[in-house]
Order: structure tokens, then C-alpha cells, then sequence
């Protein structure tokens, strides 16, 4: 792909016009100072379908600077066509360093996962949000749902939980894992599984939602406490795996499963790329690599 | 200590733009007391019964509400917030119709432990045991418990339904015709089951019907509504038994000899 300098190119610098940005930002400003708020915010028509990420472009477009270094992840994976293309557009849009690894990214757009890699202060975590309404599927009417937020009336979340756990024994629920935000808002924390959930608890980096289609933005301040509901006696837990990553053989991480052949057979991989390739890395040297299953 | 009325409604009037749909309405409810309001269809008593359940806000007159947790308030002046938070805990509201009252999607234990849930309690195996309680007190089968709503026949479903709003262990119950739509042996039952429940709970009621037979089963207290306006009002027995004005004397008349 020839690059084209920025300021020939027929786009504002980070796509957006400045207006617009300015108006994201400031739904930004508002939702960092209401943590776990919805604000409402003019999407914009962006050159990707609804559920692709519209939401995570138009804030990472608002905050992105020449100086940043942008990494993009879909499914905790660097190398596929979600993260790939967002990748390059801001490389092509904003002039903007790109990297796969956590620790050198200042802002890391996500879809659907939490970086294994202990975030740090300074860094921006951008998830892609497709329904920002944690009650929407218990409460279909928009007004309404803004009434229990607005009265912080919550009885029928825990209603769910509790339906959960008649049914199947356990709360079943392991992705978009509700969570409470300073004491004070029900939070979807987008479709991550809940093992990541306890990495928004406290975490340093700042955490911002943005959602396309239903046009919201929310965020979570450096450090603000966000707990997964559960009841006393069913406490919040999350998965684990009896196995360990194929290839890096981490026991500590996500792993997705995998199946490599038509006999069945099954294989464990870190979902999140970036941590797997530094622990091979690490582990080059100490001990013979691992063939991986046949 | 002197006896205050539990509820105290004066001049409420409530007007559709031309139309008024009760008009002057004035009168105590005591504690322990179950008020009937009886009347055709379209004489007010819903709406009525809306307005002092601080469902409608009514155009003039007031609900004052002796409140076990805050005193003496006012329904209508209340905060949103704080109106909510009295009616799911002080108050019930019986519907009509048990799909308007209960949650359908989910399962008769969620449906009793909603407002204990709404209220703070985290315990799924106390939910469950005040939910097993509360079954058995309304009479459904306790294997039904994890069944939903839309298996349940009617007569189920109301008795679901006043189970959901009692487990708070509320003060005043609402109910707008609780035995409406239901055949008449599942209506015995669900008499039976409130008239028990108001005697041993101490529950005050204020009870909207068209039925005389339930008015007087039920109720202390009767008053007639014709035309959004009350046209008499006293102890059922008498009401019935004695009927003063000749919208009333009508409607007694009107009761279909078995």
C-alpha cells in the first residue's frame, strides 16, 4: 500500500473532522467524570459496518496524536482482519506508530478481550461495545432502563443471576459479565469474558467503551473499583483450564480451544497473541519447543 | 397513643382533558382495614386506585400515606426515587391481569424474590428458602419453584402474583380486581387465601371490584363510585344490606340470584 502523506490526503488527520472529535471528546470528559455513565454521542457514518467496531474507531480517532503508538486487538489476536484493518487505518489516517505488544502501545483499541500483559498508567484501553445497555435484555424499554439507572434500581439484574443459578446450578454467564462501577452504575463491560473481568477492578490504565450503533460512550477512570455481581453464597469465580497453551505453555492465561484435525483432536492456545509469542520467547533456550499435537 | 389513618385522601380529582375521571374523592383509610370501591365499568375506580398508588398523579387533592420507615408523606410529593422505593416495599399492587404484575420470562422463585433482591438481599439460598415459604403460603405445589409463569394457570398466577408483592411484608396492599377473568371455584380459593392473609398479616387494602359477592367477603368498608363521583360510603354489611342512594340500591338489585 503506497503511504500518502497526511496532508495531501482527502481525510482530516485522524478521519474525523475536528468538530466531531471535539464533540466525542467531550462526551469522553463526561463519561470519564460519571464512571460506568452511558453519554450519549453523535455517531458518526464510519467506512466499516455497524458491529465492526464503529464505536472503538470514533473514540480512538478522538484521542489518537502523531506521538501515540497504537495496537489493535480482536479476540485477543493482532493478526486478524478486524484488528489488521483498523491497524492500518489509523496507520494510513493519523500517521500514528503501530505495535502487536502491550507494553509499547499507548492506546489499544480491543474487541473481546483484556490484554494478559498487566496494563500501566498512561495507557488507554478502547473497547468495542455492540449493546451498551447492561439491562436491555431484561428491560426492553429505553426510558425505563434510564429510570433504573437514574434511581439505581438493580433488583432485576440480580433477578437474572438468580434465574441463572436455578436453571443450570451456577451463574452461566461468562461473557459481557455485568459488573458494578463505583458503587454506583451497572456496567456492561462489553462482550469480554468474565475472566478478564477482574482486570477492570482498580485497573491503572484508563478504560473507554464507545458503541456505534446505539451511539454511547462510557468509560472507567484510573483505579476505579468495578465488581462482577454474584450472590454471597455463589461468589463471582472464573474459568479455568486443566490444560496449558500448545505453544507457550502458560496455565495462567485465557485459552481458546481449538480443533486441528477431523479425528477431533484438540489443542489449547493463548488467545492473547502477543503474550504467547513473549513467553516463547522468554522460554527460547530453556527447554526443547514443544511440537504441537499432531 | 391515638390511632392516625394509614392513609388520607382529600378532594382528589383527576381530569382526561374534558372528561374527569374522579372528582372530590375524600376519605381514611385505617390501619388493619380493607376498603372496597365498587362501581360499573368507567365510574372512576381504577384510575382512582392509580392515583392513591402513585401510579397517576392526580390534578388536585392529596394522598398522605403514614409511613412505617419516614412518617407522614405526602404520595404525590414525594421524589421519584423515594415513591418507588415505598411502593416496593411498604405497598403492593395486585393487577387484574398476573402478566402486568409478574416478570413471565423468568421462573416463580425470581418472580417472589425480586423485591428482596431490589431491596439489597445477596443470599441465593435465603431467597430461595423465603421463596419455598411464600409458595407454600399461596398454595402452588413448592416443586413448581423453578417453573415459569406462563406454565401456570390463571388462578396460579394471581396467587403467584400476591405472593410476589407480600414477600416484602408490606403495610397497604393495592389491588385492582384480583379475581377478575377467573372461574368462580379458583375464585373461592383466591378469596379464601386473602381474606387469611389480610387477617394474619394485618394487612390495610384498599380493594377495586365490580363484584359485590367479593366486596363483601373481603371488605370492612364499601364505597360506591358512579360517574368518577362517591356517592355513598359506609360498612359493607350496611351498604349492601341497606342501600341508601339509587345508583347503589340499582347495583345491589342487579346481583344475579344462583
Amino acid at each position: 500500500m503506497p503511504d500518502i502523506p497526511i496532508q495531501e490526503a482527502a481525510y482530516n488527520y485522524a478521519y474525523l473532522d475536528e468538530q466531531t472529535k471535539r464533540m466525542i471528546r467531550r462526551a469522553i470528559l463526561k463519561a470519564v467524570a460519571v464512571p460506568g455513565y452511558q453519554v450519549p454521542f453523535g455517531g458518526r457514518e464510519m467506512p466499516l459496518p455497524y458491529g465492526w467496531g464503529t464505536g472503538g474507531i470514533q473514540v480512538t480517532a478522538a484521542i489518537i496524536g502523531r506521538d501515540d503508538t497504537l495496537k489493535v486487538i480482536d479476540q485477543g489476536a493482532d493478526d486478524t482482519t478486524n484488528a489488521v484493518s483498523i491497524r492500518r487505518f489509523f496507520a494510513r489516517v493519523a500517521d500514528v506508530a503501530t505495535t502487536t505488544r502491550t507494553e509499547e502501545a499507548s492506546v489499544i483499541q480491543t474487541r473481546h478481550r483484556v490484554p494478559e500483559t498487566p496494563l500501566k498508567e498512561g495507557q488507554i484501553l478502547v473497547f468495542q461495545v455492540p449493546i451498551p445497555e447492561p439491562l436491555r435484555m431484561l428491560e426492553p424499554r429505553e426510558t425505563e432502563t434510564r429510570t433504573l439507572h437514574a434511581l439505581s434500581e438493580y433488583g432485576v439484574m440480580q433477578v437474572s443471576l438468580y434465574e441463572s443459578i436455578a436453571r443450570h446450578g451456577r451463574i452461566a454467564k461468562t461473557y459481557n459479565y455485568p459488573v458494578m462501577v463505583n458503587d454506583r452504575y451497572i456496567m456492561s463491560p462489553s462482550p469480554i469474558p468474565k475472566f478478564d473481568n477482574p482486570k477492570l477492578d482498580r485497573s491503572p490504565a484508563l478504560q473507554l467503551y464507545g458503541a456505534g450503533r446505539e451511539k454511547r460512550i462510557y468509560a472507567v477512570p484510573p483505579y476505579t473499583p468495578v465488581k462482577s455481581l454474584d450472590f454471597d453464597d455463589h461468589p463471582f469465580e472464573i474459568e479455568t483450564w486443566s490444560e496449558s497453551c500448545a505453544l507457550c505453555g502458560s496455565r495462567e492465561s485465557f485459552l481458546d480451544e481449538m480443533i486441528v484435525d477431523d479425528t477431533g483432536k484438540r489443542l489449547f492456545l493463548c488467545s492473547d497473541t502477543d503474550w504467547c509469542q513473549e513467553r516463547q520467547g522468554e522460554h527460547q533456550g530453556e527447554q526443547p519447543q514443544e511440537e504441537p499435537a499432531k | 397513643m391515638t390511632v392516625r389513618p394509614l392513609l388520607s385522601v382529600r378532594d382528589l380529582t383527576k381530569r382526561f382533558g374534558n372528561r374527569v375521571a374522579c372528582r372530590d374523592v375524600a376519605f381514611d383509610l385505617w390501619p388493619g382495614e380493607v376498603l372496597g370501591i365498587v362501581g360499573e365499568s368507567g365510574s372512576g375506580k381504577t384510575t382512582l386506585l392509580n392515583c392513591l398508588a402513585g401510579r397517576m398523579t392526580p390534578d388536585t387533592g392529596s394522598v398522605i400515606y403514614d409511613s412505617n420507615a419516614s412518617g407522614l408523606v405526602d404520595v404525590h410529593g414525594l421524589s421519584e426515587a423515594r415513591r418507588r422505593l415505598l411502593t416496593r416495599t411498604e405497598w403492593g399492587f395486585v393487577n387484574q391481569d398476573a402478566r402486568e404484575g409478574l416478570r413471565m420470562g423468568v421462573s416463580a422463585g425470581a418472580n417472589i424474590g425480586e423485591r428482596l433482591m431490589a431491596i439489597g438481599e445477596r443470599h441465593y439460598g435465603e431467597i430461595r428458602r423465603t421463596a419455598t415459604d411464600w409458595l407454600g403460603r399461596v398454595e402452588i405445589e413448592l416443586d413448581r419453584l423453578d417453573d415459569r409463569p406462563t406454565d401456570f394457570s390463571g388462578g396460579m398466577r394471581q396467587r403467584l402474583q400476591i405472593a410476589r408483592n407480600l414477600v416484602s411484608n408490606p403495610w397497604l396492599v393495592f389491588m385492582d380486581e384480583p379475581t377478575g377473568g377467573l372461574d368462580v371455584s379458583v375464585q373461592a380459593r383466591i378469596l379464601d387465601l386473602l381474606r387469611g392473609l389480610v387477617e394474619n398479616l394485618h394487612l390495610s387494602a384498599v380493594l377495586v371490584t365490580h363484584d359485590l359477592g367479593v366486596a363483601r367477603l373481603l371488605t370492612h368498608r364499601l364505597m360506591v363510585m358512579q360517574g368518577g363521583r362517591v356517592v355513598e360510603d359506609g360498612l359493607t354489611d350496611q351498604v349492601l344490606d341497606d342501600p341508601q342512594h339509587a345508583y347503589t340500591q340499582m347495583l345491589v338489585s342487579s346481583i344475579l340470584p344462583v
